[in-house]
């Protein structure tokens, strides 16, 4: 029997039923945060269908490297259901899950690396502390590329994981097992990381809603280190409306981590409905390169139509440097990991280094060449001079619009096995993602339709440092008109 | 432009630096995908970055200083932080020697 709210909701005058919903985790935090205000469920039968979509489906999709036991779930269910009243967070009560590059105190952190298979922290990280403290549920740990070092969420010792969509292709990654949980219905959201792309790269495979914050606008405290200057603290959901509820809980000053900005935390609801007309998008000729799959520009024009028919308009601008952002990526990127992975020696915690991947170990070891005597100049610090420069195009074609408007990969979720046999295809398949980390804008990616293999296929807006609310509206307002957020795998009995 | 072409020598000197123990046969594969990878990241090299400055960091932020002074309700306990070692002695981390002056 599928649900349906009683009464206006008081979080959105435009609350929404997923369109094939026979799933209580099928609908949105709204609709979710209004069932259970006026009781109509309960975090309990919220928890009890996402352990069991856990034990009827991740044994082939291997979404989770830990789970937390049923019966501490359930006591937190609990908990949160005798807990709530009508002014309770959006999020209580609601199981969510976690890449697992986060610290949490007494529970298993691994970032999906035998080199730290066995660790347990003994405190918890800013951001997911902030979840808890709103009354989510955190049923547990999601696998990913190690350290965050892929796309594809196949660099882990846990074995890779599989695409809800079709289990022969990845999740993406490297947050593949979260975007991999929230769309098999295994958690209602999901909090990732993203260094060059590893929220917004998975969501778009995986058919969901993925946010790349403004560098420093999430605190990073506790969370495990790729590249510092890039790594960013994001939300995976089903909707954009989704995301706004959680990054309302996620952002804001902490001063734990000192990389983190001052500056005020909007309402990031209020400005969703706001209308798109005589807003301008920006459409970069370098996001439209021969490498893009034709299928990938026709979903992408189609978006631009969406977008036109919503009030918007679209002029053409320019980002030269852009085909040089996997160089400047690549080499910042690879310098800070091999900086931040020294740190791993075995005595205080976790194993020897013999434990990285051959991925890792090929990432820490390039980092480690442009740093060393007599290349620093002309490898790390000539990609620190360009990203001055990259930063400068991007503000230029910023003064012309409100967002750019572009892919976010190459084209759908390719095969297992496909990418993290290629180092070199492997790297040149974020062309699209990591500017937006070298900038430091903020970036959200959105589904806009499938391939002919019926694979998800996602759009990319980008804005400027802090303009979260501006890309939060574009995204709601596409998402206003079209449905394709809505479809879910066929494996939970989706249809396209 | 000419490419970088990395020798196994090489990356075994790499490997030493960034405390690393390769096999023969990894030495070779990195070898390989090494000057593969050079060969996309050095395009960087033929960019005129002349007179601009560098990024080290996107935060608009300078000297991000606390009053230092210890936060009591942020520490761990000996035990906390020992929990994780492979090897303690007397609540101390025990490592490897590496001094040898007998």
């Amino acid at each position: 029997m599928q649900r349906r709210p009683t009464m206006d909701t008081l979080l959105s005058k435009e609350f929404y039923t997923m369109s094939n919903a026979n799933n209580l985790l099928d609908n949105s935090i709204a609709i979710l945060s209004q069932l259970l205000r006026t009781k109509q469920c309960s975090a309990v039968e919220l928890l009890t269908e996402a352990t069991a979509n856990i034990d009827k489906h991740d044994a082939s999709i291997n979404s989770f490297i830990t789970v937390q036991a049923k019966g501490h779930l359930m006591t937190m269910a609990q908990e949160s259901d005798k807990r709530r009243t009508t002014d309770s967070s959006p999020l209580e009560g609601l199981p969510y899950s976690v890449k697992d590059s986060y610290v949490t105190d007494g529970l298993t952190t691994t970032a999906a690396s035998n080199v730290l298979k066995d660790f347990i922290p003994p405190y918890t990280a800013t951001a997911i502390k902030k979840i808890n403290t709103q009354g989510a549920v955190l049923v547990g740990k999601n696998n990913q590329d190690a350290w965050g070092h892929g796309g594809s969420t196949e660099n882990t010792d846990f074995g890779p994981t599989h695409n809800p969509w079709n289990t022969s292709h990845t999740a993406g990654g490297s947050s593949g097992g979260t975007a991999a949980a929230i769309a098999a219905r295994m958690a209602v959201f999901g909090i990732g990381e993203d260094t060059g792309g590893s929220i917004r790269n998975p969501a778009s495979f995986c058919n969901l809603s993925g946010l790349k914050v403004t560098y420093g606008r999430v605190s990073r405290y506790g969370t495990i280190a790729y590249a510092s200057s890039l790594d960013t603290v994001g939300p995976l959901a089903k909707s954009v409306e989704d995301l706004a509820f959680v990054l309302h809980a996620l952002a804001g000053r902490d001063t734990l981590d000192g990389s983190s900005a001052h500056e005020a935390v909007p309402n990031y609801t209020e400005q969703l409905s706001s209308s798109l007309k005589g807003k301008v998008i920006g459409l970069p000729k370098e996001f439209f390169s021969d490498v893009l799959d034709s299928e990938v520009k026709a979903i992408i024009s189609r978006a631009i139509v969406t977008f036109e028919q919503l009030g918007a308009t679209c002029v053409d601008v320019s980002i030269p440097l852009l085909e040089q952002a996997i160089p400047i990526y690549y080499l910042l990127a690879l310098s800070e990991t091999s900086s931040n992975l020294a740190r791993y020696d075995g005595v205080r915690f976790g194993t020897d280094r013999s434990h990285f991947t051959p991925e890792t170990k090929r990432r820490i070891m390039l980092g480690t060449y442009a740093l060393s005597a007599g290349y620093a100049d002309e490898l790390y610090k000539k990609a620190q001079t360009a990203r001055t420069q990259l930063i400068t195009e991007y503000a230029t074609a910023l003064e012309q619009c409100d967002v750019l408007l572009g892919p976010v990969t190459p084209g759908p979720a390719p095969k297992l096995g496909e990418l993290i046999n290629d180092p070199v295809q492997n790297m040149l398949a974020d062309l699209f993602t990591v500017a937006s980390n070298v900038v430091g804008v903020p970036s959200l990616a959105i589904p806009a339709g499938f391939s002919s293999t019926q694979l998800p296929i996602g759009i990319q807006l980008t804005g400027k440092k802090f303009a979260e609310p501006l890309l939060l509206n574009f995204g709601h307002q596409f998402q206003s008109v079209t449905d394709w957020h809505t479809k879910k795998p066929e494996l939970l009995g989706g249809k396209l | 432009m000419p490419t970088t072409t990395i020798t196994t020598n090489q990356v075994a000197h790499i490997a030493q630096l960034a405390n690393l123990t390769l096999s023969d046969a990894e030495q070779g594969q990195f070898a390989h995908s090494f000057t593969d990878i050079l060969a996309v990241i050095e395009t960087l090299k033929k960019l005129d970055t002349e007179g601009v400055e560098p990024t080290h960091q996107v935060t608009n932020l300078e000297n991000v200083l606390r009053e230092d002074v210890v936060d009591e309700t942020n520490q761990f306990t000996q035990t906390q932080a020992l929990a994780n070692a492979t090897q303690t002695h007397n609540g101390y981390f025990v490592v490897e020697r590496i001094l040898h002056n007998e």
